[in-house]
């Protein structure tokens, strides 16, 4: 109901001012620019693989009518036919040789008629091809791209937590020679595209035999220079005198770090969290060069390997694409209040 | 038994000096306060005596062990700071009990002692709720009391009252005071009004720039402050000085201005009037009625501001001309270096 008021929300009180007007106009346009194309994807997702090559295209996912006829073993697709004198019957197709098709009336299984085929259009019906996405369980080994894809999200996300975490912690709260040099170079790397240390990156995990192991994906991003600048200056604005009287209170370095510092860094690690999930899971470059067995593919691997030269199953690609997409969008629309504040408060992207 | 001193304490932050060679004495039970202007190193000499900051020479002693190396956790000091640095996310339980969780405690022995503070401190319906749920007097209690389940030799107060209403911190300055006389502890507090120090305390530690001016009980301090600085600081309102070759006109106070002195100090609350020829001639510029007394704003003859402390009934106009004396014992004479003079008895 609030968001339903929120979403009408006008200037004028009687009528629609004129940037009342203006601005449906720009966010409805915006709207479909955006989310047309995730829509089409959705939908195209649940086409079978004939409908998706159909010309002109469609938007909702039809696909022909088919019909048990007795003496076959297959469903026969539906056809409209239409007969002499103008009347139309509804025939199941048995065979086609060149422009003549062997039809027969499901009602009598027994005569088959023969009709050109320009005679003849396809019944269609609204059909959502789930088999798309549960073939996709079975067929391949789908199941692992998605368990590698999860499983270097997570412990990705966990350690680049972790870790941002205590050296971020330690940038912001303890006095020591070289403090602002350190901090300045872990900044400075900011400047360093990934793609210009791919190479050495690649020669480094080679060297600890770490290729074609998650874990050659997962450790060399763990530390970010984004991460710990976030958090540090989150950790800035936590008051010393709380970490003082948690010393006072007994309380270790560990301790000041894991009871106080990061339960009141919360905002800035959701921040991080989401940030570090999105990166991980759309991450390709990383994965492409340290993962090349088949088995060890992460779901962004498998799709580009979906598309073969020759042959592209678009049907399943278009499937494994959707649920690809999923988890950032549950993660965006459950944490954008994060999102905000955290891009806000960091200035980061 | 926990005593402390301090040796010939030293702080340099960098370049600059801040404490400059402090020696103090604290006995046990003692209720010392530290008062002093802003920026005269109070808070400092409180930090190094809690271990969050060391001293940059001389020696801090607790219970006579030197402690300069000891970590603020080991010194069995506890601190009530001036924010209250209460752990937000925590409950007020969590926050009084976090101190001994850290110390491993037993959890049944924990939940004593905090059920045990709460009820002194009367906390105990609001256990489970956040600080920020508090109001600010309840915030200051339950950072007394995370000091208190400890159990410490030395309570260190940071300006713990500076962040109430007038009303709470009278109120509050009173539960302090009684709170120490039923703990029997010794307890440093620093504070930069002078009103607080003097009801507080069993001795004052006056600071100036990072120098210990005077020490001692605040009737001490009331009655013969070392120095043009402790008088003005200490009492309100504020001391009167007036040049000494002022005093002297007036010839019922000539006699006992010292001939060394620079200027005379007289408290506005110890005027008496005098016989109109040998008082001092105040003429009065403005008066505030305070209720049961009135204060008047005057000029001396050479133009020196007066301040005069009287019974509220006594009617007193501006443009009206006083002739003021005091008592021989409330006259301070100070010399040219500010230091008092002590009194010759006649």
């Amino acid at each position: 109901m609030k968001a339903l008021r929120f979403l009408t929300l006008t200037r004028g009180r009687q009528r629609l001012h004129w940037t009342d007007v203006l601005s449906y106009a720009y966010l409805l346009a915006g709207l479909f620019v955006m989310f047309a194309p995730v829509l089409w994807l959705v939908m195209s997702s649940f086409k079978t693989e004939s409908a998706i090559g159909q010309f002109p295209p469609s938007f909702l996912p039809y696909s022909q009518k088919t019909v048990v006829v007795q003496g076959h073993d297959k469903p026969l697709p539906l056809f409209r036919v239409a007969g002499e004198g103008g009347q139309t019957r509804v025939l199941a197709q048995v065979s086609r040789i060149g422009i003549m098709a062997t039809m027969v009336d499901p009602a009598q299984p027994d005569q088959t008629v023969q009709v050109n085929i320009r005679e003849r259009v396809p019944v269609n019906e609204l059909k959502f091809a789930t088999s798309n996405y549960t073939d996709l369980f079975g067929k391949f080994t789908f199941g692992a791209y998605l368990w590698n894809s999860v499983f270097i999200t997570v412990v990705a996300t966990l350690l680049t937590l972790l870790f941002n975490s205590m050296a971020a912690f330690a940038l912001s709260k303890y006095q020591f020679r070289g403090q602002k040099a350190v901090f300045l170079l872990i900044i400075a790397t900011l400047m360093i595209p990934p793609t210009i240390i791919l190479v050495p990156v690649f020669l480094v995990i080679n060297s600890v035999s770490l290729l074609n192991s998650l874990w050659g994906v997962i450790l060399p991003a763990v530390a970010t220079p984004t991460g710990v600048f976030l958090l540090r200056q989150y950790m800035l604005t936590i008051p010393d005198e709380l970490i003082e009287a948690a010393r006072m209170d007994h309380a270790s370095e560990w301790r000041i770090y894991w009871r106080i510092v990061l339960p009141l860094s919360a905002p800035a690690l959701a921040v991080l969290a989401i940030f570090s999930v999105m990166w991980r899971w759309n991450d390709f470059l990383l994965p492409l060069i340290v993962l090349s067995k088949s088995e060890f593919f992460t779901l962004q691997l498998a799709l580009n390997s979906f598309q073969g030269e020759l042959n592209t199953q678009w049907h399943y690609l278009l499937a494994m694409t959707v649920i690809t997409l999923l988890p950032v969008t549950l993660v965006f629309a459950f944490l954008q209040r994060y999102i905000t504040t955290g891009i806000a408060s960091a200035g980061v992207k | 038994m926990s005593t402390l001193e301090l040796r010939s304490i030293e702080k340099s932050f960098d370049q600059t000096h801040v404490i400059h060679g402090v020696d103090l004495q604290v006995a046990h039970g003692e209720f010392v306060v530290f008062v002093g202007p802003s920026g005269c190193g109070k808070s400092t000499l409180l930090r190094m005596i809690a271990g969050l900051d060391a001293p940059s020479r001389g020696d801090l002693l607790i219970d006579g062990q030197r402690v300069n190396e000891v970590g603020a956790a080991d010194r069995g000091c506890a601190m009530v700071f001036q924010s209250y640095a209460l752990y937000p996310h925590m409950s007020v339980y969590a926050n009084m009990a976090f101190g001994l969780e850290n110390a491993k405690v037993p959890q049944a022995e924990i939940a004593q002692k905090v059920s045990d503070a709460a009820a002194l401190l009367r906390l105990d319906t609001m256990l489970q709720r956040k600080p920020t749920q508090l109001s600010g007097g309840q915030r200051q209690r339950v950072a007394i009391g995370r000091a208190i389940v400890r159990n410490p030799k030395i309570f260190l107060f940071d300006e713990p009252l500076s962040n109430l209403d007038a009303e709470l911190r009278v109120s509050m300055r009173a539960e302090l005071r009684e709170l120490h006389q039923r703990l029997g502890a010794t307890m440093v507090y620093v504070t930069h009004d002078q009103v607080e120090a003097m009801t507080l305390a069993d001795k004052i530690v006056v600071l100036r720039a990072g120098r210990i001016e005077q020490v001692g009980t605040p009737q001490a301090l009331y009655e013969a402050p070392a120095n043009v600085f402790v008088a003005g600081f200490i009492g309100s309102p504020r001391m009167n000085f007036i040049p000494a070759a002022i005093a002297r006109m007036a010839t019922a106070l000539a006699a006992r201005v010292p001939a060394q002195a620079q200027q005379v100090g007289i408290r506005p609350e110890h005027w008496l009037p005098a016989a109109a020829e040998d008082g001092l001639a105040v003429l009065v510029k403005g008066t505030e009625y305070l209720g049961a007394q009135r204060l008047l704003h005057g000029l001396l003859a050479d133009g020196t501001r007066v301040e005069v402390l009287i019974e509220g009934e006594r009617a007193v106009q501006a443009g009206e001309t006083m002739y003021l004396t005091t008592q021989p014992e409330r006259l301070h004479a100070f010399d040219a270096n500010e230091q008092r003079i002590a009194q010759v008895t006649a």
